[in-house]
């Protein structure tokens, strides 16, 4: 951090480019947010579905993915909970695993999975969506 | 250095004992250790109960057959304690995490406050899950057969 008394050169000239990129919370954030939508889309979920009788038959599974008030909330659930997730599982692969480049493959593998998956529930939400 | 430790060792002789750093074999378990470790192990939990649930949004939107496979999955003994132990998850992980934004804020930090609310966190988990397990099971009869629903 010391820096030669004749030197005119200012410290801002070595920090520059190097600090902050305004972006340090934003894993944070996006971690609390999420978390905020799935306090209510979690509980709704689990009590709708048990409300519905999902576990009587598809007629029943299918008239309650049919019905919009159903499966929008359900589509912000799988938004929300897979960008949790994604977040979540990301800080334990950073704690527990070491090795560059088995961490880089399995954050990657992460992402990967946690993207694939949401946009196959949101396929099949909206393909029971267009019965009519 | 060799002055400097001849007199820690003469000091360390009548002085009192110092606190050791967090060691596996020296760690006293403790609840707020227990809710840490199940907040993250049941995230982990429930990572695998979204894949479970999509494969079951999946298996809706593939029609009545293949619905009566995972439903008969679901259904079986394994399944029954795989869907179980992921609700049981939900139910610490929402409990939990709700305290997580409690702190996040800057309230409950006081050391018995937050063992008090992790044994709540624990206890509470497990009756609710229970509450869903007795709700689910004394469940009314299947509703008569839905008229009006269109196959595909």
């Amino acid at each position: 951090m010391s820096r030669p008394s004749n030197s005119l050169r200012q410290p801002l000239a070595k920090a520059r480019g190097l600090g902050s990129a305004k972006e340090g919370s934003g894993h944070f954030i996006t971690q609390r947010v999420t978390a905020i939508a799935l306090l209510f889309l979690l509980p709704w979920l689990i009590i709708s579905m048990i409300k519905a009788h999902v576990q009587h038959g598809w007629e029943a599974a299918a008239l309650w993915l049919n019905m919009p008030w159903n499966a929008v909330p359900a589509a912000l659930f799988i938004v929300a909970a897979f960008t949790h997730m994604q977040a979540g599982m990301q800080v334990v692969i950073e704690d527990y695993i070491g090795k560059t480049w088995t961490r880089a493959l399995l954050l990657i593998l992460n992402t990967f999975v946690a993207l694939a998956v949401a946009v196959i529930a949101l396929h099949a939400i909206l393909k029971v969506s267009s019965w009519v | 250095m060799a002055e400097g430790g001849s007199a820690a060792a003469v000091k360390k002789a009548g002085a009192p004992e110092r606190p050791l750093s967090p060691h596996l074999q020296v760690w006293r378990w403790h609840a707020t250790m227990w809710t840490s470790i199940l907040h993250r192990a049941t995230g982990i939990g429930l990572y695998g109960g979204a894949i479970f649930f999509t494969l079951w949004l999946v298996s809706v939107s593939l029609g009545p057959q293949i619905y009566g496979v995972s439903s008969s999955l679901i259904g079986s003994p394994v399944g029954q304690i795989v869907l179980w132990a992921i609700l049981f998850c939900a139910c610490f992980h929402i409990l939990s995490g709700l305290r997580h934004l409690v702190w996040d804020v800057g309230f409950g930090f006081k050391k018995q406050t937050a063992s008090f609310w992790s044994v709540v966190i624990v206890l509470g988990a497990i009756a609710m899950t229970a509450g869903l397990y007795v709700w689910v099971a004394s469940a009314p009869p299947p509703p008569p057969q839905f008229g009006g629903m269109p196959i595909q």
